[in-house]
């Protein structure tokens, strides 16, 4: 155990009264990402549970692996097929000649190799300039940098274009740890989630390199759609002429931004937090049933001029961020709603919204980065009226 | 509490500013200051228009019934934003368009009112001049701050002059779209409010509530 021994030897320099007191949340970032926290439970039950917030927070960087490997194998994929028209370029080509794995797109390896040049700069951009802040708020502040921050990273990488320029990626995270985190005071704080915010900032900052139809291969001179803006220019059933199928959508080998794609790696992901209780089932049910509800709603209606009218349920679910955004974000316990009857109202609240800004406006081809923002703002007030509504509902009984 | 007038004139620039520490007047300072021109104009007209209502409200304090106070106060202010207004349309007729309906508005700024209510209904004629023409300025110096951080770096320019060449005009800044949307104001009002408390600590508001911490062994 040389490496606690190092700790042992270096800690008295970090705690109060040492040399470096100043720099010790960073101490404690390092030692506490590879040790279990010393802190434990003091007060009188000595209620125990393994479930902690580094336990938390790690669980749901693990629930994401699914999501990364298909969104690294989608994006390789995507620009090697675009490379069998326009002509290989830049760096990560010349890498991949160099290493000889050529751009086959029915290799998986290669797609893999691919895509992972394109995600590693931006989440390693994400990771350093994300940290930077964290560290200097945790160092004035002398509070602790804690795993949440792999998290809000790991999910802020996977919802970027994969074009995304890296000072966009800087600039955004920059965005959403100190404006969407810590001027609220950090990690549990914060009632708007943080890579939501930092992407939204970008989406409006920088709109020309955040939507569009360019932005989703990152190769100079190719085009493609999302599933969505096709969908809403000429309906979904027009999806198959652009070789788009319901299944190829749920696979996750479409058009989108990095972790988004593959609804089936976002299931397997959610199935993990469910068995592990890190996600709770009520927001999802909610937000399933208020999507479903809304958009079997507007079925009925229809419509002659909007083709999104049509759009069914199952065809909401696996085209754009919905998956990704259900599982990974509506599930953030922190700027969900707190009580059981509020989640159902959040999850709904969440659904219904996404479909609206899809369907209905016509600025906005996807909706669910905005319609969960917009459920994070409404959760406090959400949770206010469930409570006061059970405090009628008893005094009423003791009358 | 005696002031000198340059107390007056100097406070509220950065002490006791009306954006800043009163949170006063922010829903024209969201709407005008994309572009620094336009800030800069707008700066000039409430400057104007808090520096003389209220004068002419301390010339009549004495004989403004206290009932009706509010409605004699608004009829000064209405007036002299009115002849702002004309002078605008007459004389910078392009940005009177650009600030339309906001000019109108001056009525409803707080600050004017606030000064009006606070400071001029209580002092005599000069001091209340200062008075006010110092929280014009700082109302308007804020206003310059925010303006210039969103023209330069939402647009490129300052003044209309371009500083940053941007990429559609074949240069190498990439314009913030975010900056040019009055939201932006929000945050960067935010956050310099959030720089001025970090240097003055007395701004910074008593909390109105206590974490405990429970310290269970």
């Amino acid at each position: 155990m040389g490496l606690r021994n190092f700790f042992d030897r270096i800690e008295p320099h970090f705690v109060k009264g040492g040399k470096y007191e100043k720099l010790f949340p960073i101490y404690e970032m390092v030692e506490s990402f590879i040790y279990t926290p010393k802190a434990v439970t003091k007060a009188a039950p000595h209620a125990r549970s393994y479930v902690d917030m580094k336990r938390i927070m790690t669980y749901v960087v693990i629930a994401t692996i699914p999501c990364i490997i298909m969104g690294l194998y989608n994006v390789g994929l995507q620009v090697n097929s675009a490379y069998e028209t326009i002509d290989p370029s830049g760096w990560r080509a010349w890498i991949i000649s160099l290493l000889g794995i050529g751009f086959d797109a029915s290799n998986p390896l290669a797609n893999f190799a691919h895509g992972l040049l394109y995600f590693l700069p931006i989440y390693i951009t994400t990771l350093v300039v994300g940290g930077i802040w964290e560290v200097l708020f945790a160092t004035v502040r002398g509070h602790e940098v804690n795993e949440g921050f792999l998290v809000t990273s790991m999910l802020f990488a996977l919802i970027m274009p994969p074009a995304a320029p890296l000072w966009q990626v800087a600039l955004g995270i920059s965005f959403g740890v100190v404006i969407g985190k810590e001027v609220f005071g950090g990690t549990g704080k914060n009632f708007l989630n943080p890579a939501l915010t930092g992407r939204a900032f970008l989406y409006f900052a920088y709109p020309a390199n955040m939507s569009g139809d360019t932005i989703w291969t990152p190769v100079d001179g190719f085009s493609g759609a999302t599933a969505l803006s096709i969908g809403a220019s000429q309906g979904y059933q027009e999806l198959a002429a652009n070789g788009m199928n319901w299944m190829n959508s749920f696979v996750g080998t479409v058009q989108g931004s990095i972790g988004e794609v593959s609804a089936l790696a976002c299931l397997i992901g959610l199935a993990f937090l469910l068995i592990t209780k890190i996600a709770n089932w009520r927001l999802v049910v909610g937000c399933m049933a208020g999507m479903i509800g809304f958009s079997l709603l507007l079925n009925v209606i229809g419509s002659d001029t909007n083709p999104m009218f049509a759009m069914p349920w199952y065809w909401h679910f696996v085209v754009g961020g919905f998956a990704f955004g259900m599982v990974f974000m509506v599930t953030e316990p922190v700027s969900a709603s707190h009580t059981n009857m509020g989640r159902y109202i959040y999850g709904a609240l969440i659904g219904f919204m996404v479909v609206m800004i899809r369907v209905i406006n016509p600025a906005f081809p996807e909706g669910m980065m905005l319609a969960i923002l917009f459920g994070n703002v409404f959760a406090p007030l959400i949770d206010y009226f469930v409570v006061q509504a059970n405090i009628k509902r008893r005094a009423r009984r003791n009358v | 509490m005696a002031q000198t007038k340059r107390d007056l004139l100097v406070d509220p620039l950065v002490d006791n500013n009306p954006i800043t520490l009163q949170v006063l007047g922010i829903c024209s300072a969201l709407a005008v200051t994309s572009s620094l021109q336009v800030a800069f104009v707008m700066a000039l007209a409430v400057t104007a228009v808090t520096g003389f209502s209220s004068m002419f409200i301390s010339v009549l304090r004495n004989q403004i019934p206290g009932s009706i106070r509010i409605i004699v106060q608004m009829v000064i202010i209405a007036s002299l934003v009115i002849i702002v207004d004309q002078v605008l349309k007459a004389y910078a007729y392009e940005i009177s368009k650009t600030l339309s309906v906001f000019v109108g508005l001056i009525i409803t700024n707080c600050i004017v009112m606030g000064r009006a209510e606070a400071f001029a209904m209580k002092n005599p004629p000069i001091d209340s001049f200062i008075d006010g023409v110092g929280n014009g300025l700082g109302y308007g110096a804020l206003l310059l701050v925010v303006g210039f951080i969103r023209e330069l770096f939402g647009a490129g320019s300052l003044f209309g002059v371009t500083i940053l060449p941007t990429v559609n005009n074949g240069g190498w800044y990439v314009p913030n779209g975010m900056l040019l949307l009055p939201p932006s104001a929000f945050f960067i009002i935010g956050l310099l409010i959030w720089a001025v408390r970090a240097w003055k600590p007395e701004q910074v508001e008593k909390r109105e509530y206590k974490i405990q911490v429970v310290e269970g062994h």
